[in-house]
């Protein structure tokens, strides 16, 4: 049974995909550490750094395609589950400053000193210690994801308007943690990470430790969504896109299909996060913001959603893209990346992938329909007719 | 399997004295209406009759302002919803074919097949070989084998039609409601529906709601006839399309 569902997840493409990223795993942090700057391989770290943050949009737009190309749930607050995943990782990294920080005091981190207050808040508890942190990176953006998830999906609410609640939701998320005595650093949110386990943040060699795990988390949640959407579960999440009273009628609990989709999601976009601040040095309110998560959907699209691949290369594509820009023509970038939508959405409105895809399979059904006519030719022949 | 007439309900399906208004509009007024076990029985009536709403307050869509509405005389259907409600047996066919065009036929009938359907029981589902062998056998019933592994979307019309009734008949319901089956189809295929519908009636009970008079004359079964949300008259089909209320109502003179 679970052998079965493991196995139904490695179809080809994906295996494929999952067999690139190992290699680039591997091959990247090679290349920055064991080259010198000056030969032609040589990848700065600054460089792969940058590559680590395009992985960890691309899981994060993954985890959206798996609500949105699969579920027709369009989310335009997954960048909240993101950003609460960033600050339970960034929770963790404050505690290991320790008494390094500018008050050098060893139990608060300095936005505690500088507001005055005496002991850690509650919250902060169990975060200096890793294996929890990381459980937390899981466990709030799947709660919060729960808790709307229930209320809005068994009370129906559909289409646009749980599109916009979702953006309300990443909206007030924002304000929430812009306010100091929320206990997360406020505006300037945090920073100034010394080192995690152990090992210097800054350094090269945790660099490419970090990089390597964003392509191999990249993976495994590649193959966990692929081994969903392959399963029958799978087939009745599309049937929910498609044609979600017929699901409901056929006796599937619909609230439940989405609400343990949208939690598996919430949990990606969670792990995307604490991989990404780590590469990037901070977390502040500024990710929670309505315009990162409409960016995702961007990505998601140029991609093309529903193939799992799509998001992957359209995260990195247009990232790529944008830095390339705002390095090269500052002021264009937002125009740029306005009109990459909208020749998407006229042009290719299944994404990159989604097009090549179709034209492989219209050009297949070609071929088997040009086999069909040969094969009716020679059954004109008395031997060859059944 | 139990035949029908085995069983010791009265009625399978229990309607009494049903209202429910929308914005100050009677759909349904005082609706009374029985079907019972193993009953194949077709409802006419002119558009706004309420038969499509009586359908809604059955499967749950809709809840009624007044009156009861029973399964097996036991269950109370006005406190469950659509989910529950199909998986006590009561399956549906809308007016407008409603199926699975991104996946294949067989797909379809796999989705429809009548087990577990919590989140973790179709994660981890395989097909096995009786499963197989059931949407086989659907997919004769419902003459599709041809076709079995084409997208639903490449369907005829009449073979969406045909395609959502195997996916009821593969949920194994002992209620079948069928709105308009034949809208649309040619009149050869609205014969064959007709035939695969008293087949299917050997088995389960089945409710159809049709337009079509020669379809109905088909089937040889009790007609209702609705009209304003109540029953107009009821009978077979020479006694109600001689009733001069029905005549007035529905067929006109």
């Amino acid at each position: 049974m679970i052998t079965n569902f493991i196995l139904r997840a490695l179809d080809g493409k994906i295996t494929l995909t999952v067999a690139i990223l190992l290699v680039v795993a591997a091959l990247v942090p090679a290349l920055n550490l064991l080259t010198t700057p000056d030969s032609a391989l040589h990848i700065p770290t600054y460089a792969m750094s940058l590559m680590g943050k395009y992985l960890c949009y691309a899981l994060l737009a993954l985890a959206l395609d798996l609500v949105w190309g699969y579920c027709g749930i369009l989310s335009l607050g997954h960048g909240a589950f993101f950003a609460l995943g960033g600050y339970a990782m960034g929770m963790y990294l404050m505690r290991q400053i320790g008494s390094r920080g500018v008050y050098g005091n060893p139990e608060l981190p300095d936005f505690m000193v500088f507001l005055n207050w005496k002991e850690l808040p509650w919250f902060w508890y169990g975060f200096d210690w890793f294996p929890f942190a990381m459980l937390m990176v899981l466990v709030v953006p799947g709660l919060l994801a729960f808790v709307f998830g229930w209320f809005a999906f068994r009370s129906r609410v559909n289409g646009v308007y749980l599109s916009i609640i979702t953006q309300a939701m990443t909206y007030a998320l924002m304000l929430a943690f812009f306010r100091n005595d929320m206990g997360f650093g406020g505006n300037n949110g945090l920073t100034d990470f010394k080192d995690i386990l152990g090992f210097p943040v800054q350094a090269d060699g945790t660099r490419a430790v970090l990089f390597a795990m964003s392509a191999i988390m990249l993976s495994l949640c590649l193959l966990v969504a692929s081994a969903i959407t392959h399963s029958k579960f799978g087939k009745v999440l599309v049937g929910v896109r498609d044609a979600e009273s017929r699901v409901r009628f056929l006796g599937f609990r619909v609230e439940n299909i989405k609400l343990f989709t949208f939690v598996v999601s919430a949990m990606f976009a969670g792990i995307a996060g604490a991989l990404f601040v780590p590469q990037v040095g901070i977390i502040n309110p500024g990710e929670f913001a309505p315009a990162n998560s409409i960016e995702v959907v961007v990505w998601t699209a140029v991609g093309g959603r529903g193939t799992l691949i799509g998001p992957i290369i359209g995260a990195i594509l247009v990232n790529a893209g944008k830095s390339f820009f705002t390095g090269a023509f500052p002021e264009i970038w937002l125009f740029a990346l306005g009109g990459l939508f909208i020749a998407v959405t006229l042009f290719l409105p299944k994404g990159i992938v989604g097009t090549i895809r179709q034209g492989w399979t219209s050009r297949k059904t070609l071929r088997a329909a040009a086999d069909q006519e040969k094969g009716r030719g020679t059954a004109l022949l008395p031997q060859a007719a059944e | 399997m139990t035949t029908i007439a085995e069983t010791r309900t009265k009625s399978l399906l229990y309607l009494d004295n049903v209202s429910v208004s929308f914005d100050g509009f009677k759909a349904l007024n005082a609706l009374s209406f029985v079907v019972e076990p193993g009953e194949l029985r077709a409802i006419i009536g002119p558009n706004g009759a309420g038969k499509t709403t009586m359908m809604d307050i059955i499967t749950g869509k809709t809840r009624p302002d007044t009156g009861a509405v029973l399964f097996e005389d036991s269950v109370d259907l006005t406190k469950k919803d659509e989910a529950d409600i199909s998986q006590l047996g009561i399956g549906r066919k809308f007016q407008k074919p409603t199926v699975f065009e991104s996946h294949t036929v067989w797909d379809n009938l796999e989705l429809a097949l009548n087990r577990k359907r919590g989140v973790f029981a179709t994660l981890f589902y395989t097909l096995t070989p009786e499963d197989q062998k059931r949407i086989e056998e659907i997919l004769t019933t419902i003459r599709l084998t041809h076709r079995r592994g084409e997208l639903a979307a490449n369907l005829s019309h009449g073979q969406k039609q045909w395609l959502e009734i195997g996916m009821l008949l593969a949920q194994e319901p002992k209620l079948l409601l069928v709105d308009e089956p034949v809208a649309g189809m040619t009149d050869a295929e609205t014969a064959e529906t007709a035939i695969l519908l008293k087949e299917i009636a050997k088995t389960r009970s089945v409710v159809v709601v049709e337009h079509d008079m020669g379809f109905i004359r088909d089937l040889g079964v009790k007609v209702t006839c609705l009209a304003e949300g109540s029953v107009l008259a009821e009978g077979s089909i020479d006694f109600v399309s001689s009733d001069p209320k029905v005549i007035e109502n529905y067929l006109g003179r």
